[in-house]
Parts: structure tokens; C-alpha cells; sequence
């Protein structure tokens, strides 16, 4: 993909801008669903396409396409200039050069994922719903089992001598099991993450789904109140990706962000430590370079209580007189780059799950939350947002909870987050996040 | 009318799906899309983010024994299409069945008074920064602003091995307006959008009110006051109140998640789910509205579905695949976000019918209650039927008149529960433009209603 990459910086130059830049995408991808004891659909996916970015002096255009002949490529060019004509001018709009920094080696492929053939991957997703059936006798059937996987070739070329490549591989698996009981009928998400089908346990993903659908038989909803809440690993991933959100300079610098006058301020309790980790083997969002060819990095965002640093790509660091963290990110080669957290991961504590539940004592554990797209203010961090749960009576788990909401924001639950639990995982909710249950030592909680 | 001779050749599409067919199956179809877009925004006042994008691909699938097998490639190339066909067919060992030969239907698509490409770019440029202006002169508090625009043509063919040739060319523009309000240590937001299947004359009529409309939105927040928190008479503005028809019933609604018994719908065909005030229709025809296209992604024309019939719920709905399993026709259901999707049942435009109570006689009959004007946007679990929406602009109901303004209320309640309360239906009506993600996918959605009146629900705010 390099050379369709390099290709394209060549045709964009020719069209008459000072800089350009093409990022490659070549990816093939399969998918299984299966439904009832039988493959539902399989798909196989395969995926090109490159966007060019071209600066005509201080304006800067974009285009995007999958025709990757010389007259495709060479109409792509004409149309990022076009279209960085339309712009404004902006003086911190200019590219990343080529500083002489080596990226690190990753090794980011499974080899797993050529060796399987569809029918191994599909034997997998099978063994998902028959696992999620099996575990309990009120599991009445799985809305589905799903097993995706892909394989990534990204490449990247400037005129200002960026130039790279790499392969990266990824796969999940995951359940929505069906539980009932007289009437009601409640669900529950099992998930696996790996680089490749090797990495997935199928029996432990069936498992998690039907015990999160069993546990929420016979919900009723919470008495509204201020209480302690212990958020479980998929719900706290979803918290702290809003968080990595804030910290994004982009956001930040525009005033749009609950962070913005916060760097170096106490924001959060000592329990609670967050770094951005590009790096990390075993994260998705980790690759050797970002989405603008800058290496990526490790940095501790929260860390002692304070805000350590705020997350940076080329633009925001030549508006902030910063340098970039490589945290230029992108979903695909149709979009532009901009800043993102890569992979968010909040350190585990020494309390066990039910060590938290000791220490929250009477509270509300939460296992799931929706509508996080509508019910959050990015700008002020403010949110009230559905959830449901098991109450915490005397330090235990007691009665599973419904149809209730959390409120509270950001900043105030940073700074109430009072422990974290030792049992980290990567979850694909708010980005890519690696996170342990989180004690909050107080939220709102409105029910009946 | 539509010709798409030039997106794929009949003789090219009978060659696809005989290869597609050829290790067996009951079906095939082949789904050929070429897309080419525009996007900018205006933010600090300074316009950019300027794309353009061009998109052309192709997904194949074939059905047999109950499994789909599908398979998507880039490229419209009689080369790239075989490839797809034979990929989709690699896995499958079973009867084979023969392909009919094609009888192209002539469907109308949208009509398309000016296309956004001929538009000059300036002009949208220009357009942006007028919403930019009216935006920032709305209130000296407002903080921030930012407007954006995008326009895209989706030219689509859709053959299948019934015999159907078929297609559409969609065009949609939507503008969209956020401003951000400051005063001291409160920052509020406020946002609107205007759209259509339609070119660039859906902005003849003063496009820039909806800058201040977010703006007002924004600004009418800074002196709000924490929601409050409990159950509660809750009345639904027009328009994007709709969005809390979509959540609690559309979804439920979508015939896979009926057939997988994942919908609180299951075995109330025919029942009584609503009082017998209101009447609900998906209807994917209404001219130049956000949610419709001439055929469904599957090639099956689009049409106008009650799904509620005075309160009783009278049909659900259907794309190609599980209209099969049901023995019933599909009702144009079938969408898919592009090539590289599977199709599945999804809404297009939905809405409840209006109804005879005037909205202020609705809030008058409210002793203490909440009034959700307008949603950020919503969720649900179609399988519990639990949902929930995050309120972008409310205000409390005290004396059966509305009083001051809140902020972070969200609605959090139970479909069937919530509809079954529904006993007031405005003699208002207002269609608003959504985009709603399911099985991965997005697609443009039209919500509508009126005002309407919820007896009781929950509204989670800070204030216990």
C-alpha cells in the first residue's frame, strides 16, 4: 500500500499544492452470525481505499476514494485541491515532518486468523450461543453470536519524507443472550477481544452473557437517591472513554471541553490513574505510528490525583506550542485525521470485585448504561445517563436494578472515584479501553 | 425515471448471479452503488474540514438453507462483481438453482431540483458562514459555534435471481448548527438540524433560522436548573419528540428482532398496545423526506405502513428475508447503509398520526410534570423494551403551565409501559431528520409527531 500512498502524494503534488499526504487502507475482514444452532450469514469483506490531504500554502482540502487506477488516484488529487481552495486559511494547518524518530516495533498480527478457515470461525460462533444456552436453564435463545475478525495493511507517505507501513490484526467474538422468566425478558452481552480466533475462550464468552441475562431476572427499579456506585469494567470503559474525549487539545483549545483550565490541577483521586497508551501489544488502537505517520507514545494522563497532559496531534500542537503525542487518529481513510485518545488504560487497584462491594457498603453496582450519545453535555460534562444493575446491600449483591438513570459529571466523578478494582480487562466501548471496576463515592440515582 | 444501464449491465448482473449460484442456493442479488459526497464546517468562525468523497462497490449475497452468504468488493469492474459472486458462493455446498432472467422495473426516484454537485462549493461556503453570523449575533453569551454541511448521491442498482432489475438515485443535503452558551461557570449547548432527500433547493427558505434556533436552545439553558428526579406526567414536543416513537416502538417493530422472540412485540399482532387516540405509520414514500428512497435496498418499492391502527398494533415490519420466513410480502424494510452491509428491517419515516387535543390544553391538564421539547437522541433494548433519552431541551409543568427551564433530564422507561400511558396526541404535526445506527449500521431515519402526553414516567435528573 506504500506504493499507491506515494502515488498519491506524487499526483496530488502535480495538481499544484506545497503538501501533501495519502494514507492507504487495504483490509480484508470476515464475519460470522449464528442464530438457533446455525450460521445465520458469513460475509467476506475486502476493503481499499486512500484520502489525500493537500495544503494549497496555509489552506488544507481532503479526499477520500476507493478507485486506486492512475485516473482514479489523479481525480482524488484534483478534488482535495479543489477542496482546499473552499477553506479558510489556517496558519496551525501544516503537516507533520519527518523528524528522524524510529517507531517502535509491534507486532500487532496473529497468524491465527489466516490459519482458521470460515468454517473453524464459524464452528466458533456456534460454540458461543451453545456455551450462553448451556450455562443456565432460563436462557431461552441468543439474539445472536457473532465472531468478525480483520486483517489491516495501513501505509502512509508525505511530501515532508513521512513514509511507513504496517500490518495489524483484530478480532472479537461476542453473545446477546435471552433470559425469561413469567413475562419478562431481560439481556445480557458477552464479549472476547484478540489479535486473532486462538486468543478466544468461546465457552467463557457464552457464559458471561447468560449470567449478565440471568442476574437481571425479576429487576425492579432503585429508590432515588445520592448513593455509592461501583461501575463494572464495560460500564467504567464507557466513562473514561468520554474522559479521553475531553482531554483531546482539539476540545480543549476551543473551549469545549469540562478539562480546559484543569492541566496540572487536582482532578481526581489518588486511586484513579489514566495513561494513553499507543503502544500496549494487546490494545486495538496501537500501531507504530498514528494517523499522521507522528510515533506513537505512552503518557500518563492522570496520574498522583493530577492532570498530567492534555492529548495532542500536529494541529493542536502547533496552535499550543506543544509537541505532538501522536494521538492523531482516524476511522479509516475516509475521514480526516484528528486528535484521539489510542488506547485508554486506567490502572488496576489491589481490591478484589468484592472487596469494592465491602467498601461501597450500601450502594448500586451498574452493569450496563445506554444512551450515552444523548445524554451526555461533552462541553460541560454533564450526564444523566439509563443504567441498570444490582443493588449493594451491606457490602453484598442484592436485587437486580432496571429502568433507572446516573447523574452526575465528569470533573465530580473523577474526584470521587474512591477505589479501583484488580480486575482490568480491554473493552470495546469508549474507544479502545483497558479498565478494572470503579468505586464512585457518590452519583445520583433516579428511579421510582 | 431511472436508468441504470450504466451502473451495471443486465448481461453483467445475470453473469454475477449465476456465478453467484452456482454451488447452490434459492437466491441471489447483487447490490451496486457508486456514491460521491461533499462535507465542510464552520467552526471559530473559520470554514474547513472540506471532503470530498467518491465510493463505488459492490455486495453480492445468496440465501440458502437458511444462511446468507455474503461478500462485498470495491470497484463496479465485471471483474470486481464475478469476484464478489464467487466469494459469496466459496463456502456453500448445496442445491443449485437457475437464475431468471432479468426484467429491469422502472422506479421514480426523488425528484431533484438542483443537484448539491453542480452547486458551487461556494456557495455552501457561503451558506455556512451566513449560519455562523446568525448563530453568533443570537446572544452576546453565545461562546462558541459551529455549523457543518454535507451532501451525498448514492446512485444504486439492485438484480436478483427472480428477476428483478431495479434502482435508485438518492440525493440528501442536511445542515447542522451547535452553539455553545457561556455565562460565568455554566456552559450549555444547544443544536438543530435541517435535511431532506432533496438538492440544494431545500435551502431556498431561510436555512440560517436554524443557527438561531440552537442558539436559543443554548442560551435558554444558561438559566436553567438541575432536572428534577422521579415519576412524573411527561408532554413530548413535535417533531423530534418522535424520536421517542422510533425507540419505543419502531424497533420493536423490525420483523428479525419479532422472529428471534428479541422484541416486547412478540405475540401482540392484532392487541391492543396504545389507547385508541393514536395511530402510527412508517411510510418510506413521503416526498422528499429525509427517511424515504423510490425502492428499499433490496428493490422492493417503498410504501406507507400503519403499524398502529387505533391503539391496536396491526403490522410489523419487513425486509426481504424475514418477510420470506413470515410467508407476507416485505413492506420495503429492507435497508442497508451501503455495499459493504447486509441488509436488515429498518424504519424509514415513522410517525404518529395526528391526534384532536391542542398542545396547550395537553400542558394545561398537567399539575406537576415535565416538558421535553426536544431529545439529544435515544436507545433501546428492543429485547426488554427498556429505553431511554437524553433531553436537549425541558422545562418543568407547575400549575398546568410550563415554568423554568432544566438541564441533564434524561426520560428512562418501558416500551410497552410508556406507550400504553401515551393519553394525549397533539393536533400538531412536525417531521424532524435522524440518523439511527443498528446492526452496525446507519442509516437516515424521519421522525414525526405532534405534542403528546405521557401519563407517567421516569425523568432522571440531579434534584432527588
Amino acid at each position: 500500500m506504500i506504493d499507491v500512498a506515494r502515488q498519491a502524494v506524487e499526483a496530488t503534488l502535480a495538481a499544484g499544492v506545497s503538501d501533501a499526504e495519502a494514507y492507504a487502507v487495504e483490509e480484508t475482514g470476515r464475519e460470522v452470525r449464528a442464530h438457533g444452532g446455525e450460521v445465520e450469514s458469513l460475509t467476506a469483506a475486502t476493503k481499499r481505499g486512500v484520502g489525500v490531504r493537500a495544503w494549497v500554502g496555509a489552506r488544507l482540502g481532503y479526499a477520500f476514494g476507493t478507485d486506486l487506477s492512475k485516473a482514479g488516484i489523479e481525480s482524488l488529487a484534483a478534488r482535495a485541491t479543489e477542496a482546499a481552495r473552499v477553506a479558510d486559511e489556517d496558519e496551525f494547518a501544516g503537516p507533520p515532518d519527518a523528524n528522524g524518530e524510529v517507531p517502535a516495533e509491534l507486532t500487532l498480527s496473529d497468524p491465527s486468523i489466516a490459519a482458521w478457515p470460515i468454517a473453524e470461525v464459524a464452528d466458533l460462533a456456534l460454540a458461543v450461543e451453545r456455551a450462553a444456552l448451556e450455562t443456565d436453564s432460563r436462557i431461552a435463545g441468543v439474539e445472536q453470536a457473532v465472531y468478525a475478525d480483520a486483517d489491516e495493511r495501513i501505509a502512509i507517505a508525505s511530501s515532508r519524507g513521512i513514509a511507513g507501513e504496517y500490518e495489524t490484526s483484530s478480532c472479537y467474538a461476542y453473545v446477546q443472550a435471552l433470559a425469561e422468566n413469567d413475562g419478562g425478558r431481560e439481556t445480557g452481552l458477552g464479549f472476547g477481544l484478540g489479535r486473532g480466533p486462538a486468543a478466544l475462550d468461546p465457552a467463557a464468552i457464552g457464559r458471561e452473557g447468560a449470567e449478565r441475562a440471568t442476574a437481571m431476572i425479576g429487576a425492579s427499579k432503585p429508590e432515588s437517591r445520592s448513593c455509592p456506585i461501583v461501575l463494572d469494567p464495560t460500564v467504567a470503559a464507557s466513562f473514561i472513554g468520554l474522559i479521553g474525549k475531553g482531554l483531546g487539545a482539539n476540545a480543549v483549545q476551543r473551549g469545549r471541553s469540562p478539562f480546559a483550565e484543569l492541566l496540572g490541577a487536582e482532578i481526581a483521586d489518588q486511586a484513579l490513574v489514566l495513561h494513553d497508551d499507543g503502544l500496549d501489544p494487546a490494545g486495538f488502537a496501537s500501531s507504530p505510528f498514528d494517523g499522521e505517520g507522528v510515533p506513537r507514545r505512552r503518557h500518563a494522563l492522570i496520574e498522583g490525583g493530577r492532570l498530567r497532559t492534555f492529548l495532542f496531534d500536529t494541529y493542536t500542537a502547533h496552535r499550543g506550542k506543544a509537541a505532538s503525542t501522536g494521538n492523531a487518529g482516524r476511522s479509516g481513510y475516509r475521514s480526516l485525521p484528528g486528535v484521539s485518545a489510542s488506547n485508554l488504560v486506567v490502572a488496576p487497584g489491589r481490591l478484589d470485585f468484592d472487596g469494592l462491594l465491602r467498601e461501597a457498603g450500601e450502594g448500586v453496582l451498574v452493569t450496563d448504561v445506554a444512551g450515552l450519545h444523548s445524554g451526555v453535555n461533552p462541553v460541560s460534562g454533564v450526564f444523566s445517563v439509563g443504567a441498570s444493575g444490582r443493588a449493594i446491600r451491606g457490602g453484598e449483591l442484592a436485587e437486580p436494578l432496571r429502568e433507572f438513570t446516573i447523574a452526575s459529571d465528569l470533573v465530580s466523578m473523577l474526584k470521587a472515584a474512591r477505589a479501583a478494582g484488580a480486575d482490568a480487562r480491554w473493552v470495546p466501548f469508549g474507544g479502545s479501553v483497558s479498565t478494572p471496576s470503579l468505586l464512585i463515592e457518590a452519583m445520583t440515582v433516579a428511579g421510582s | 425515471m431511472s436508468e441504470r444501464g450504466e451502473l451495471i449491465e443486465p448481461e453483467v448482473a445475470e453473469r454475477v448471479l449465476a456465478r453467484a449460484l452456482a454451488h447452490g442456493g434459492e437466491f441471489a442479488e447483487v447490490f451496486a452503488e457508486r456514491s460521491a459526497g461533499m462535507t465542510m464546517a464552520i467552526d471559530e468562525s473559520r470554514l474547513e474540514a472540506v471532503q470530498a468523497g467518491a465510493e463505488q462497490g459492490a455486495g453480492v449475497r445468496v440465501l440458502s438453507g437458511g444462511t446468507t452468504y455474503f461478500a462485498h468488493v470495491d470497484g463496479l469492474d465485471p471483474d470486481d462483481l464475478e469476484r464478489a459472486a464467487g466469494e459469496a458462493a466459496a463456502a456453500l455446498r448445496a442445491e443449485r438453482a437457475e437464475p431468471r432472467p432479468l426484467h429491469a422495473v422502472a422506479s421514480t426516484s426523488h425528484a431533484i431540483e438542483q443537484r448539491p454537485a453542480e452547486v458551487p462549493a461556494e456557495r455552501k461556503a457561503a451558506l455556512l458562514r451566513e449560519l455562523d453570523e446568525r448563530g453568533r449575533g443570537a446572544g452576546a453569551e453565545i461562546a462558541q459555534f459551529m455549523a457543518s454541511y454535507a451532501e451525498v448521491r448514492r446512485e444504486v442498482a439492485i438484480a436478483n435471481s427472480e428477476g428483478l432489475l431495479t434502482g435508485d438515485d438518492r440525493t440528501r443535503v442536511r445542515i447542522g448548527a451547535q452553539a455553545v452558551a457561556r455565562r460565568g461557570e455554566a456552559v450549555e449547548t444547544g443544536a438543530e438540524t435541517l435535511g431532506g432527500h432533496r438538492g440544494f433547493e431545500l435551502f431556498g427558505d431561510d436555512p440560517g433560522s436554524i443557527a438561531e434556533q440552537a442558539a436559543g436552545k443554548a442560551l435558554t439553558l444558561l438559566d436553567a436548573s438541575p432536572a428534577p428526579a422521579g415519576s412524573m406526567p411527561v408532554v413530548v414536543g413535535g417533531g423530534f419528540g418522535g424520536v421517542l416513537f422510533h425507540e419505543m416502538t419502531g424497533h420493536g417493530l423490525e420483523a428479525d428482532h419479532i422472529q428471534k422472540g428479541a422484541s416486547v412485540y412478540v405475540g401482540k399482532l392484532g392487541e391492543q398496545v396504545a389507547q385508541p387516540l393514536l395511530t402510527a405509520y412508517d411510510d418510506g414514500r413521503m416526498p422528499n423526506e429525509w427517511g424515504s428512497d423510490a425502492v428499499d435496498d433490496e428493490g422492493a418499492p417503498t410504501q406507507k405502513t400503519m403499524v398502529i391502527e387505533d391503539g391496536r398494533l396491526v403490522s410489523f415490519l419487513y425486509d426481504g428475508l424475514t418477510a420470506r420466513r413470515d410467508e407476507v410480502a416485505s413492506t420495503g424494510n429492507g435497508r442497508r447503509e451501503g455495499f459493504r452491509h447486509l441488509p436488515v428491517p429498518r424504519m424509514t419515516n415513522t410517525y404518529i398520526a395526528p391526534g384532536e387535543t391542542e398542545p396547550e390544553a395537553m400542558i394545561a391538564g398537567v399539575e406537576q410534570g415535565f416538558y421535553a421539547v426536544s431529545f439529544g437522541g435515544g436507545q433501546v433494548d428492543p429485547a426488554t423494551g427498556d429505553f431511554v433519552f437524553g433531553v436537549s431541551e425541558g422545562y418543568l409543568i407547575e400549575g398546568g403551565r410550563v415554568t423554568r427551564p432544566c438541564r441533564g433530564a434524561t426520560l428512562i422507561g418501558n416500551c410497552l409501559q410508556a406507550l400504553a400511558a401515551i393519553d394525549a396526541v397533539g393536533n400538531d404535526f412536525e417531521m424532524k431528520t435522524g440518523v439511527c445506527g443498528k446492526a452496525g449500521q446507519k442509516v437516515p431515519v424521519g421522525t414525526g409527531q405532534g405534542h403528546v402526553r405521557i401519563g407517567a414516567m421516569t425523568v432522571g435528573g440531579t434534584e432527588v
